[in-house]
C-alpha cells in the first residue's frame, strides 16, 4: 500500500467551534455558601471587544483538567467587557470551579443558545419572575431592560427566595426597590432572622399585588420546578397567551452547538432552539418540563 | 451523472491504482462477520458481504477522538490529529453512504464540525451494490439508492460493474486508470434496470414510513414503550452499530503530575442512564422505557421534523446487535397495529 503523505496543516482554531478562549477570573463574589458569582475577562483584548451576547444565552465553561459545562450568563450585554456567571455548586465541574481563585484562568466558548426574544418584547411590558437560582439567567434580561429602559413599557420584577439570606444579588435587588422605573417586588418564604421588612410569602403570592396587562406583556420565568408550576398557573389565570410566557430550561449539554445529542428534547435541541422556550413550545415537546 | 463501466476482471488492477488516492480500507472477514479494516493485500477484501459490524461512521466520528489538548500557559489547542489522513473506503453499501449523507446534515449547520468535515473531505468512498437479506429494509427507508455522497459507485451488471462517478475525485480515479473504464451501451443500462428491479423485489422486510410521524404522535402513551423498557438492557449496542447515531460525550483526561490534559469525545448512547442527567441529580429520562422511546422518537419522528426524513436507513444492524432481540421493524409494526386496533 502506498501511504499518502500528510501535507495539510492542522485545524485552524478560528474555524473550530470546540475551541475555548482563555479568560481570567477577575472577581469572585460569595452570594451564599454554595453560590458564587465569577466575573471573567478574556485574556485576549480582541475577544474582550468582540464577544457579544444576548440576554438569556449561555457559555460553555472549561476548567482545565476537569471538563466543560454550560453556564448561563448573568451579566447584561449592555455592560460589556466582562462576563458574570452566577454558579451554584452542584456537581463535579462546579465543585472544581469553587476551588479556583481570583487570577486563575478558565476557558470560555460561546455565546450559545437563542436568548430572550428582545426584539419581540420591545414596546411591551416586561414581567420577570424568578425563584431562587432562577435569577441567574434572568438577571441578564433585567439589566438589559433597565439599561434600555426606553425600549420597554412597564418593567416588573418578581423575585422570591427562601429567606433574606438566600436572596441572590441582595444589595442590587434592594437598590432596585428605590427606583421608580421598575416595579421591584421581592418576597421571602420565611424570615428566621426577623430583620426582613419586606413581603413574606411564596413567589406566586406577588401576583395578588399587581395589575397586569397580559395582551401587552411578555413574562420571563425561571426557577425550580415548583416555581414553574405555580407561576405558570398564575400567568394563565391572568390571561397570558402561552407564547408570551418565556422560560429558560436546563438540560445536560456536552457540545453546546447542536451535535452531541444530550440536550435534545422532543424535536429540538435546547442548545440551539433554546434554552429560552415559550410555554407553548414547552407543553408541545415531550419531556420538556 | 457520469456513468461508465468497469470489466469485472479489471477490478484488481483498479484497486491497485486506487492506492495512490489513500490508504485502502474495505470489508474483511472476521469470525464469520465483516469489518471495515485496512487491507494488507487486496485479496483480503470481501465485496460480497451482508453488513459490517460497525458502519463506516467509525472513520468519520471515531469511537474516541481527541478534540483539544490543554497545556498550561497555552490554553486549549487542536492536537496534530489524523483528520487530514487520506483513506479510500472500498465497498460501502448504499444505506451506509446514505447514512453519511444524514450525518453530513448534523455535522454541518450553524456550527460546522471541523473534525468530521475534514475527514469527510479526506476519505474517499467507493460504493458497491448489494443483495438484501432478511434484516435489510433500506428500500422502505428510501436509502437503497444514493445519488451523492460517494466518489464512485459500482453496480454488478454481469461481466461489468456499472460505475456512477459521483465526484471530481472519483473522476480522477477513473482517469488515473487511463483506459480501464468503458462507455456504457443501452443494453448495459437495460441490464442495470433489470437487476435493480429484481433487487427491489427481493426485500423481505417492509416498513411504511409515510405516516410514521402521525403514528408516533398518536402512540406516545402506548403501553408498547413500557414493554420495551422492561425488555431493553440499556446496553447501547444499537447506538454503537447504528450508522446515524451520533451522540457523543466529551471528557477531559489529565496527565498525571501535570496540569496538562486532553479533551476527547466518545460515542455515547441515549439509552445510557446518564444521558439526560444534569448537575444536582435531576434526570429527564430516568426510566428505561423513556430512554428507548426517546431513541425511537428521535430517529423516526424528531429527525423528520428537523430534516424532513427519518434518520434510520434500514441497514438492519440494530436488529442483529440487540442481545434481547428488540427488532425495530417489529416495533414499528406493533405501533401501527395498536393504532389500528384503537380505531376499529
Amino acid at each position: 500500500m502506498l501511504l499518502h503523505t500528510d501535507t495539510a496543516p492542522p485545524l485552524q482554531p478560528a474555524a473550530n467551534p470546540y475551541q475555548p478562549y482563555m479568560a481570567r477570573i477577575v472577581r469572585i463574589q460569595k452570594m451564599l455558601d454554595d453560590t458564587r458569582v465569577f466575573t471573567l475577562r478574556f485574556l485576549d483584548e480582541s475577544m474582550v471587544r468582540s464577544f457579544r451576547h444576548r440576554p438569556g444565552q449561555f457559555v460553555m465553561l472549561s476548567i482545565p483538567g476537569t471538563g466543560e459545562a454550560p453556564i448561563s450568563i448573568s451579566s447584561s450585554p449592555t455592560r460589556p467587557e466582562i462576563l458574570e456567571l452566577c454558579v451554584r455548586r452542584a456537581g463535579r465541574m462546579t465543585s472544581s470551579l469553587f476551588r479556583l481563585s481570583t487570577n486563575d484562568v478558565v476557558g470560555v466558548r460561546g455565546p450559545y443558545g437563542n436568548g430572550f426574544p428582545v426584539d419581540d418584547i420591545r414596546g411591551n411590558h416586561l414581567l420577570l419572575a424568578a425563584g431562587g437560582l432562577g435569577m441567574a439567567p434572568l438577571r441578564s434580561l433585567l439589566w438589559y431592560a433597565l439599561d434600555n429602559r426606553h425600549l420597554f413599557d412597564g418593567v416588573i420584577l418578581m423575585y422570591g427566595s427562601r429567606s433574606p439570606a438566600d436572596m441572590l444579588f441582595r444589595d442590587e435587588m434592594l437598590s432596585l426597590a428605590g427606583r421608580d422605573d421598575v416595579n421591584c417586588m421581592l418576597t421571602v418564604d420565611a424570615d428566621p432572622s426577623g430583620a426582613w421588612t419586606g413581603r413574606i410569602g411564596h413567589l406566586p403570592s406577588l401576583f395578588d399585588h399587581v395589575t397586569l396587562e397580559p395582551a401587552r406583556t411578555y413574562a420571563a420565568v425561571c426557577g425550580p420546578p415548583v416555581v414553574y408550576r405555580y407561576v405558570l398557573e398564575r400567568l394563565l389565570a391572568a390571561g397570558f397567551s402561552k407564547d408570551r410566557i418565556l422560560m429558560s430550561l436546563e438540560r445536560r449539554m456536552k457540545c453546546g452547538i447542536g451535535k452531541c445529542g444530550h440536550c435534545s428534547v422532543g424535536y429540538k435541541y435546547t442548545c440551539l432552539q433554546g434554552p429560552i422556550f415559550t410555554y407553548w413550545d414547552a407543553i408541545n415537546l415531550p419531556e420538556m418540563i | 451523472m457520469k456513468i461508465l463501466k468497469l470489466p469485472k476482471d479489471k477490478l484488481d488492477y483498479f484497486a491497485s491504482v486506487v492506492q495512490q488516492f489513500g490508504e485502502v480500507h474495505a470489508p474483511v472477514e472476521q469470525d464469520g462477520k465483516y469489518v471495515f479494516k485496512r487491507l494488507t493485500r487486496w485479496s483480503e477484501a470481501r465485496l460480497a458481504y451482508d453488513r459490517t459490524i460497525l458502519p463506516p461512521k467509525k472513520y468519520f466520528l471515531p469511537p474516541k477522538e481527541p478534540l483539544l489538548v490543554y497545556r498550561p500557559g497555552e490554553g486549549y489547542v487542536a492536537p496534530a490529529g489524523d483528520v487530514q489522513h487520506r483513506l479510500v473506503l472500498f465497498g460501502v453499501h448504499a444505506c451506509d453512504v446514505y447514512a453519511l449523507n444524514i450525518l453530513d446534515l448534523v455535522f454541518a449547520g450553524k456550527y460546522p464540525d471541523p473534525y468530521y468535515q475534514a475527514r469527510r473531505k479526506n476519505i474517499a468512498i467507493i460504493g458497491i451494490d448489494c443483495v438484501p437479506d432478511g434484516k435489510c429494509f433500506c428500500r422502505s427507508m428510501r436509502a437503497d439508492f444514493v445519488d451523492h455522497g460517494f466518489d464512485l459507485f459500482f453496480c454488478d451488471i454481469g461481466g461489468h460493474y456499472l460505475t456512477f462517478v459521483g465526484s471530481a475525485l472519483g473522476d480522477d480515479m477513473v482517469l488515473a486508470t487511463e483506459t480501464l473504464f468503458e462507455t456504457v451501451s443501452p443494453a448495459d443500462i437495460d441490464e442495470y434496470k433489470r437487476r435493480s428491479g429484481a433487487k427491489h423485489e427481493a426485500f423481505q422486510l417492509d416498513v411504511e414510513i409515510r405516516d410514521l410521524p402521525e403514528i408516533f404522535e398518536m402512540e406516545y402513551g402506548s403501553a408498547i414503550w413500557d414493554d420495551l423498557g422492561a425488555q431493553c438492557l440499556s446496553c447501547g449496542s444499537c447506538s454503537a452499530v447504528c450508522p446515524t447515531c451520533y451522540c457523543f460525550d466529551m471528557n477531559d483526561e489529565a496527565v498525571l503530575g501535570s496540569r496538562a490534559g486532553t479533551r476527547s469525545r466518545n460515542w455515547d448512547s441515549c439509552l445510557f442512564s446518564t444521558h439526560a442527567l444534569v448537575a444536582g441529580g435531576e434526570n429527564f429520562r430516568e426510566s428505561r422505557s423513556s430512554r428507548i422511546k426517546f431513541r425511537f422518537y428521535h430517529k423516526q419522528r424528531g429527525f423528520v421534523a428537523e430534516y424532513g426524513r427519518p434518520s434510520c436507513v434500514g441497514c438492519g444492524r440494530c436488529i442483529t446487535a440487540c442481545p434481547v432481540d428488540i427488532d425495530i421493524v417489529e416495533v414499528l409494526a406493533a405501533l401501527r397495529e395498536t393504532r389500528h386496533a384503537a380505531t376499529h
